[in-house]
């Protein structure tokens, strides 16, 4: 995984509450059995009309968002189905942070697994960002995760929390299962104390 | 004397590796169920790294999301579709090449994977189940602390039986009482929605509990904790009881002999303590639930169905406002209309849901000497091919196809628009699925959240109905 970079670029506001994964990548595109290219079809069914052509007034296609790096989004972003393909398709579009005041728990982790910080705000930073996200080209703000601070384009800076594991592996862009194949000889030990306690577990055949 | 401690804690501490000192915990991981839609990156993962699956047989794989449901289907390579045979033939050949436990398309044990879990005996109580699907929630009703994860973390899984996470929080939802008569898991779990919203449960593991609980069976508590992640928490659970392990006895993945008796001790160890203590409790009366339909974009958008549609401008936050009447004009619905008002043009009875031999009974039971309305196109698709078999030796698939339902092979179907089976934009179904979100079902396409007693009932009808009404006429 690549390691995160402070970001300085535009926000994009999506103010609806509950944008599910459905919404951020419809169930046919994942017929895909790669993780990239999805970015094209990132929030496709509001994006697009039928015949293919962009709706306008979304918001990643007005000229100001088109290369947004950020979103700012309602609450409980990211709910429903457990798709990695959403965090693929926001990260393959280019977006490297959300901002919102909650995220469904299953796109929380997979976010984090891709690179992408997801920043939990309270209803009225999150408020006032939406603003600034709404003055476009205009309005750059700021993502410092070392600092752990937003910086919004009038220079106010606003601290966020961050788990301090979830931040090291962004930060080192490093991988969960070698960092977990550390832990092999407990992992082992598990495994021989379950053989004695459990044994129905071994070896169960279809 | 010990702190009481919930069910959740109990199986979270008895599969505790290690916690390191920020909190973060290595949690064994005992069975992970497979699917084609959320591995074939993770296999690509384990063969770049050159990792082998560490413990091949706790895995189960079998194809469902993408699989067509046409009756008479053939193998693989008669998928027209290129991306989705590309993607099944890929599962299978990741299946063999990794040497895992493998259901294909075929045999009559395939079906969706929260339907033959359990049905394989493959799922037990007090074990850790996880699968690259959020509907996994549903193997909490035999007692597994069960939920869904993302593809990093099932390459995670397969690479080191385990998974990195933090405790959840305890949550209990106590349903007293006992239901009405054609009040079913799927509305007492609707309406359980629509009390705590979708974002409820959040950071929560939810425990059900109660008389209606108790009463129910697995079947219908594999509804209710299917729809768990609706409620936005991971997992579900229920406390084992007599009817679980009557459930797995003699299932072909469960344990026999002496080690049967062995499991059952140590199950019946699994329920909560007396005043263990819960983050979040909340209480139903199962007495005063209706027959429930979604209206609206989100699992949360439930009413009765004697209600209308809610008006926005009854609502006073703006942006809750702004969404109820976005989803009023996606809908293509009215404030103020009668919910049986409501025009269907499909029908589709199945998903991980309300596929098994129960729904497929209870939507029988009353397309049973009607016929689909003139407008309706109607499906039926059962959770396994042994659900498929049994329905076919009771007699059910007669009554439907009598009656002018679709027969067809086990699959997700249209649950979720990828294999074929969708709407078209503008369409609206009543579906027994669990999602009604923009899209979920096609692009364009309307669903309305229903039990399979009211998805039937629509059917017969063509518009969304209170299935007392038939059950009433029939009984004069
Ligand atoms: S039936 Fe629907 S919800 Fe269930 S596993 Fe399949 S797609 Fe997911």
């Amino acid at each position: 995984m690549e390691k995160f970079e402070n970001i300085s670029g535009v926000a994009a506001p999506m103010p609806d509450h509950n944008i599910d994964t459905d919404r951020i990548i419809p169930a046919r595109f994942l017929k895909t059995i790669k993780r990239t290219g999805l970015g094209v079809n990132l929030f496709n069914d509001i994006r697009y009309k039928d015949d293919g052509s962009e709706v306008e007034d979304f918001v990643l296609n007005q000229p100001a968002y088109r290369k947004a790096e950020v979103l700012v989004a309602g609450d409980n972003f990211g709910c429903g189905s457990s798709r990695e393909h959403a965090p693929w398709a926001l990260k393959d579009f280019g977006i490297k942070c959300v901002i919102s005041t909650s995220f469904a728990d299953i796109f929380f982790n997979n976010s984090f697994k891709n690179g992408l910080l997801l920043i939990r705000v309270t209803p009225a930073q999150r408020d006032a960002l939406l603003e600034d996200a709404k003055k476009g080209a205009n309005a750059r703000i700021g993502i410092d995760l070392e600092n752990q601070k937003i910086i919004r384009p009038d220079g106010e800076e606003i601290d966020f929390e961050v788990d301090p594991f979830r931040k090291h592996c962004l930060l080192e862009g490093l991988d969960d299962i070698g960092i977990t194949l550390q832990s092999e000889d407990k992992i082992s030990s598990y495994e021989d104390k379950r053989k004695s306690q459990m044994p129905w577990l071994q070896g169960a055949q279809l | 004397m010990a702190e009481p401690k919930t069910m959740f804690d109990k199986i979270w501490d008895s599969h505790l590796v290690e916690e390191k000192d920020d909190g973060t915990c290595i949690i064994y991981i005992d069975r992970q169920i497979i699917h084609e839609i959320t591995s074939a990156q993770a296999f690509d993962g384990l063969r770049d790294a050159g990792r082998k699956p560490r413990d091949p047989g706790a895995n189960l794989l079998v194809p469902d999301h993408n699989v067509p449901t046409t009756p008479g289907r053939g193998g693989i390579d008669e998928i027209e579709n290129e991306d989705s045979r590309v993607q099944l033939e890929v599962f299978d050949r990741n299946a063999k090449e990794f040497g895992l436990p493998y259901i294909p398309i075929n045999d009559v044990r395939q079906g969706i994977v929260h339907v033959i879990g359990p049905e394989q005996g493959f799922t037990q109580p007090g074990l850790t189940l996880v699968c690259g699907d959020s509907h996994t929630a549903t193997h909490g009703a035999l007692g597994a602390l069960a939920f869904g994860i993302g593809t990093s973390e099932v390459e995670h899984v397969l690479a080191t039986q385990t998974l990195l996470q933090k405790p959840s929080k305890n949550m209990r939802i106590t349903v007293n009482g006992t239901p009405r008569e054609c009040v079913t898991a799927k509305d007492i779990i609707l309406a359980i929605i629509g009390k705590i919203g979708t974002a409820g449960g959040t950071g929560c593991v939810i425990e059900y509990a109660g008389e209606a609980i108790e009463n129910m069976s697995i079947e219908g508590r594999m509804t209710v904790c299917n729809m768990t992640i609706e409620g936005g928490a991971r997992a579900g659970l229920v406390a084992p009881d007599e009817k679980t392990f009557e459930y797995l006895k003699g299932r072909p993945m469960a344990p026999k002999g002496a080690a049967w008796e062995q499991a059952v001790e140590y199950w019946k160890t699994l329920r909560s303590d007396p005043g263990a203590k819960y983050d979040i409790e909340v209480e139903l009366d199962a007495s005063e639930i209706e027959p429930y339909v979604s209206w609206g974009t989100s699992p949360e958008m439930v009413a009765p169905i004697g209600s209308v549609v809610p008006n926005p401008a009854d609502i006073a936050d703006e942006a809750k406002r702004s969404t109820v009447e976005g989803a009023l004009k996606y809908m293509g619905i009215e404030a103020g209309m009668k919910l049986t008002d409501i025009h269907v043009d499909k029908v589709f009875i199945g998903s991980c849901t309300n596929s098994r031999i129960e729904d497929m009974r209870a939507a029988a039971a009353v397309a049973k000497g009607r016929k689909v309305a003139d407008s309706v196109y109607a499906m039926v698709v059962p959770g396994s091919g042994l659900v498929k078999e049994q329905a076919e030796a009771e007699g059910l698939d007669k009554i439907f196809v009598e009656a002018g339902f679709d027969w067809r092979e086990p699959g997700c179907s249209m649950c979720l628009g990828m294999n074929g089976d969708m709407l078209q934009p503008g369409e609206r179904s009543a579906s027994t699925s669990n999602r009604n979100f923009q899209g979920r079902q096609g692009p364009g396409g309307r669903t309305h959240l229903v039990s399979p007693a009211m998805a039937a009932a629509a059917a017969v009808t063509g518009h969304l109905t209170d299935v007392r009404e038939l059950t009433a006429e029939a009984a004069e």
